[in-house]
């Protein structure tokens, strides 16, 4: 056990460090043109451009440069190239809670309602309501959260009034607004993982249903509730607890930007969206790495958990 | 039910295909033609292709102008067309490279094993934990600066091939790591035995002996990775990092209609519930094509 943990531990260090280099080279080596002269503007002169190219590192080789960038995201010290140069880590403190808020809130109401959807389709197999339901599954899988997200925004916010139209209120300062502003944006990002796992479980019920343990179950004379809620829906569950915790995980780590961005959250995704359409390095740099880091933390956890669950896991 | 979702599939990339009929004989303009200053015969009255303060007509469900006009008086039922042409393209091709590297990648890792295996688990760990739609940005954004251009490769920084790309290698670990491990079960099989002692080398044993037993897990994947190339095609675009305006693709006529969703909102609902048709097509197709070869459901896209 503790072997592995180091294992892991090792290899993710390594994961973070090569996607820290991938970064630093997609913005510094493949751009063509000079870094300096972008920053600078179009109407700057030559010694504009050299001051700048000085200032921020760019004469030096890349390798001295990548060091640089990578000691200043440790010590929180990393700014912006545009906008101010705004300092990286207190952008991210601030976009944490509103990127939190809506990770966390998803994931618990997503999880209700594939639970619930996948328990009802499982018991009506084969009806027309299992079909009706696991296409309409399917069609929550296909949708590009952002046109979900653009198109609640306008006929149940703008048109109808029913919701705010984007924007974030703080848990602290007021928690019925908070939920007010969130609900929007959780269904629009629930609706993927409610089609994934309603699915999943469903056709682990029907598997586990006929299996040996669960006619024992019956036979002892167990109500078929009892049947369904200790015996079937907890073995079913475990698959996609475990696809909770990455989903969880690769959510934090980047996934809600594009619902960030409709809904206007100013989270830690939409920073890093806007940073990389102004192509600033170091905030992309830090957030991918950010990222990375709970995509990789939640699958070595998700890791340990499973073997703890399950004893024929052995990890190695 | 897989079937006529087939169908309909088939149906939306013959209409696609069939965009310049459309285009010349019914609606009679281009993609990226603009009307600013046309006038349309609607129901015998007159109106505005796009009125004086730039609202765009809607749907008028005759030739011209079927799906409505965008803010520079562009016929969007030509333009969905044109641009599902290049959201299938994209979908279509990134699938096809992802077929390729995943199997050139499986087949390596799993026969050989060892320090192959493990320098491509590595790098598939990478591409696995790289948050998806940020590489994807990152790579677009910087690609669609100046393009690229490595040694013999040379790509104009407006290509479509960018994309394509992009979205291949996205999905690569998702196909790959099952790949491998089928792989890995196949090479003790008595049959591989057999060829190894006839005196088969590694090459050959891959692509006669273990290749065409990959054929019904590619077969498999393939449907669902088009429907998820064409969904992050989508979301590129959204955020300015996929398909190049004025070429319209449907990600790009989407991220357009937003900004104007109040004025025009057809131009966010068209090009979207298009695509959201073609995406479930594709996926109720790929349900219906795994559970008859692959009953017990090993293999899934969605993460």
């Amino acid at each position: 056990m503790l072997r592995f943990a180091l294992r892991r531990l090792v290899s993710m260090i390594f994961v973070l460090f090569a996607i820290s280099v991938l970064t630093f080279v997609i913005f510094t080596v493949i751009p063509g043109g000079d870094p300096a002269v972008r920053l600078a503007g179009r109407n700057a002169d030559n010694a504009q451009i050299a001051s700048i190219r000085k200032d921020f590192g760019f004469d030096k080789p890349a390798y001295v440069q990548y060091g640089r960038l990578m000691e200043k995201v440790f010590t929180g010290e990393l700014e912006s190239y545009s906008t101010g140069r705004l300092n990286v880590f207190d952008e991210i403190v601030k976009g944490i809670p509103r990127t939190l808020s809506l990770a966390i809130g998803a994931a618990i109401m997503w999880m209700l309602f594939a639970v619930a959807l996948g328990l009802f389709t499982a018991m009506r197999a084969g009806r027309a309501s299992d079909r009706v339901l696991t296409v309409l599954a399917l069609v929550g899988v296909s949708m590009p959260v952002f046109w979900v997200g653009a198109l609640m925004n306008y006929y149940l916010g703008f048109r109808a009034g029913l919701f705010p139209n984007g924007g974030y209120v703080p848990l602290t300062e007021d928690p019925i607004q908070w939920l007010y502003h969130l609900i929007l944006p959780w269904t629009a990002l629930s609706l993927l993982f409610i089609g994934v796992y309603s699915r999943i479980l469903r056709s682990n019920i029907l598997d586990t249903i006929n299996d040996d343990y669960v006619r024992t179950a019956r036979a002892k004379g167990l109500s078929e509730r009892r049947v369904l809620v200790k015996h079937v829906l907890r073995n079913s569950m475990i698959p996609i607890v475990t696809l909770w915790g990455l989903d969880f995980g690769a959510v934090l780590g980047g996934g809600a930007i594009l619902t960030e961005t409709v809904f206007d959250l100013q989270g830690v995704g939409q920073f890093a969206a806007e940073s990389i359409e102004s192509l600033d390095q170091p905030p992309v740099i830090a957030i991918t790495i950010f990222g990375a880091f709970f995509i990789v933390l939640l699958n070595a956890i998700v890791d340990i958990v499973y073997a703890a669950l399950d004893p024929r896991i052995r990890l190695t | 039910m897989a079937l006529a979702f087939g169908l309909l599939f088939i149906v939306l990339v013959a209409a696609c295909l069939a965009a310049p009929i459309w285009a010349n004989q019914v609606a009679k303009t281009g993609p990226i033609k603009n009307h600013l200053t046309d006038t349309v015969v609607v129901d015998g009255k007159k109106k505005d292709v796009v009125t004086p303060d730039g609202i765009a007509i809607g749907p008028t469900f005759q030739g011209q102008y079927f799906f409505g006009a965008d803010g520079n008086g562009r016929d969007t039922a030509v333009r969905l067309l044109y641009g599902g042409r290049t959201s299938l393209f994209i979908g279509v091709g990134a699938a096809l490279i992802t077929a390729f590297l995943s199997v050139v990648v499986g087949l390596l890792a799993g026969y050989f094993r060892g320090w192959v295996d493990a320098v491509l688990a590595r790098i598939l760990d990478v591409i696995w934990a790289y948050p998806v739609i940020l590489l994807g940005v990152a790579l677009g954004t910087a690609l669609s600066l100046g393009g690229l251009d490595v040694g013999p490769i040379k790509i104009d920084a407006d290509s479509k091939l960018i994309p394509v790309l992009i979205i291949a290698v996205v999905y690569v670990p998702y196909m790959a790591r099952p790949l491998r491990g089928q792989v890995l079960g196949m090479r003790e099989k008595e049959y591989v035995e057999a060829a190894r002692a006839q005196g088969a080398g590694p090459l050959r044993i891959m692509a006669s002996e273990i290749l065409p037993n990959l054929a019904s897990t590619i077969v498999v994947f393939l449907p669902l990775i088009v429907a998820n190339a064409i969904l992050l095609e989508a979301a590129l675009s959204f955020v300015g990092a996929g398909v190049r305006p004025p070429e319209p693709s449907w990600g790009t006529m989407i991220s357009d209609g937003v900004k104007s969703i109040i004025t025009a909102p057809h131009l966010t609902i068209v090009p979207g519930v298009m695509l959201v048709l073609t995406v479930l097509a594709l996926n109720v197709f790929g349900d219906g094509v795994r559970d008859a070869l692959d009953p017990r459901a090993k293999i899934r896209l969605e993460r």
